[in-house]
């Protein structure tokens, strides 16, 4: 009984912190909500605090949005700078492609901080990632953020798709009222977004003036602070370790559907004998051979990104064909009482084929590589891709009969 | 990016310098610096740096530059080249 009254004044002290932010934004909440009559609580707890006045039929209350301002165009949502556990476990999800082609936000306006009608608007895409390293960055600062219609996908690559695009841009002004919410006519974008919008189409189309801002995120509170000017560093794409191991669970993910069958190529050909096909074989035969093919996926899509600045070459699938040669070179010397000639051949043709392959599709995971190069590239390894896995086949099938 | 150089001689990339006005957009857009300015005209000061973004072009007030711009990603190849050069092939 002596912990109810504490409970209660909790409660109040909750409902009054509402009424005081709800009358903030010029909203009575006393004259709209019906206050409980305290003494008559019989059952459980005491109730929540009474909802918030821009709750809507229908629509739910995101966990990243604190609060909502009022503006000219109507309320605004003012979004938290810090993350939550399940942006967390979110962006863990994504980086290995679980539900990475649906996690997004609305478009729109939203506000950090206090803005007023002469604070900055940063432009971003509505890829929830790319959202949430933008707000964890400009805390303390009073911007508004205008999210543009990019489909849930980054800055980057929405502008090489033309959906981060100048079309996207002035729409996205236009529908969202900024005109009536700011005085000024400047938006900042992120660098990277100027493949897909030309600032002097912007200008013409919406009266605003494009500002090119830093391309991460990490820099945008120096460039405001240095009078929207970005040196030299803030201009440049970097790829540095972590970046590249950041994008290489998503190359994975990717190989789920065809190791799948590989695995069952593997095994049928593992056990072709001169008894056509037996079963005895395929099994110590088949693991081997799986070995050898994770030994190429290792090589190709995780050894060769980790340590791609340093592996000769300037080819991706000649940098993977030696990461793999070198990974099956690894597996015989592992195995190599058990491994004969050309058992040992056809390991290393197959971790040097699957490398060389899965090196050259990293390609588009990198901020550097021109497509006229990859073309070039691609046109010289591919047939020599399918030379050497014809030949580790052929060498895999010899070796049943060999001995 | 200076310890990730790709495929010499390869990107499209062109400069008018008669049609440069000198507003040095393509300076501040381009990720890799490939452009600096010089005299009040661009140039092309490491054009083997450039990764055909497109940037550049897009946001050239006169037109000056010209390349062909897109994704230097295999798998997106391999489906132009299969499917031909539509919009549906996807990359990243």
């Amino acid at each position: 009984m002596a912990k109810k009254p504490q409970q209660r004044s909790e409660c109040c002290a909750d409902e009054n912190l509402s009424a005081a932010r709800a009358s903030q934004h010029g909203i009575s909440l006393q004259a709209s909500m019906p206050q409980p009559i305290q003494d008559e609580v019989c059952c459980g707890a005491p109730p929540q605090p009474p909802g918030s006045p821009y709750e809507r039929p229908g629509y739910a209350l995101l966990p990243f949005v604190d609060d909502f301002m009022d503006t000219p165009v109507g309320p605004v949502p003012r979004v938290k700078t810090d993350l939550d556990l399940k942006d967390h476990v979110g962006t863990i999800a994504v980086r290995w492609a679980i539900n990475r082609k649906n996690y997004k936000i609305a478009p729109g306006l939203y506000a950090v901080g206090s803005p007023d009608q002469n604070a900055p608007v940063l432009v971003t895409a509505n890829y929830k990632l790319t959202f949430d390293v933008l707000r964890r960055q400009i805390e303390t600062l009073d911007v508004w953020i205008l999210v543009l219609d990019t489909r849930g996908i980054n800055v980057w690559c929405a502008a090489g798709k033309d959906l981060f695009s100048t079309a996207e841009v002035i729409h996205r002004v236009q529908l969202s009222g900024l005109e009536d919410v700011v005085r000024h006519r400047q938006l900042i974008l992120p660098q990277l977004a100027a493949t897909g919008v030309s600032a002097q189409e912007v200008k013409k189309g919406s009266g605003f003036k494009v500002i090119w801002g830093p391309i991460r995120a990490i820099d945008i509170k120096s460039f405001l602070e240095n009078s929207l000017k970005a040196d030299d560093s803030m201009r440049r794409v970097t790829f540095d370790f972590m970046e590249r191991m950041a994008v290489v669970p998503v190359e994975l993910s990717h190989l789920l559907k065809p190791t799948l069958w590989m695995l069952g190529g593997i095994f049928l050909l593992s056990g072709i004998d001169s008894n056509i096909f037996s079963l005895a074989a395929a099994w110590p035969r088949g693991l081997m051979a799986t070995l050898a093919y994770a030994a190429g996926i290792l090589a190709g899509a995780v050894i060769a990104p980790a340590l791609l600045p340093w592996i000769p070459g300037r080819s991706f699938a000649l940098k993977g064909s030696i990461t793999g040669i070198c990974c099956g070179i690894g597996i015989i010397l592992i195995f190599h009482p058990k491994l004969q000639l050309w058992d040992s051949l056809a390991v290393m043709l197959c971790a040097a084929t699957i490398s060389s392959y899965l090196a050259m599709n990293f390609t588009g995971s990198t901020p550097f590589t021109s497509p006229s190069g990859v073309e070039k590239e691609m046109r010289k390894a591919i047939p020599l891709q399918a030379l050497a896995g014809l030949m580790a086949v052929a060498a895999w099938i010899g070796s049943a009969f060999a001995y | 990016m200076d310890n990730f150089r790709y495929l010499p001689g390869v990107s499209t990339l062109k400069l008018n310098v008669d049609s440069c006005i000198g507003c040095g957009m393509c300076t501040i857009v381009c990720p890799h610096g490939v452009f600096a300015l010089d005299n009040r005209k661009a140039k092309i000061c490491d054009h083997d740096g450039c990764m055909e973004c497109g940037a550049c072009a897009k946001n050239c007030p006169t037109d000056a530059i010209m390349v062909t711009p897109g994704v230097g990603c295999a798998s997106y190849i391999i489906q132009t080249w299969i499917k031909g050069k539509r919009p549906a092939a996807q990359c990243c």
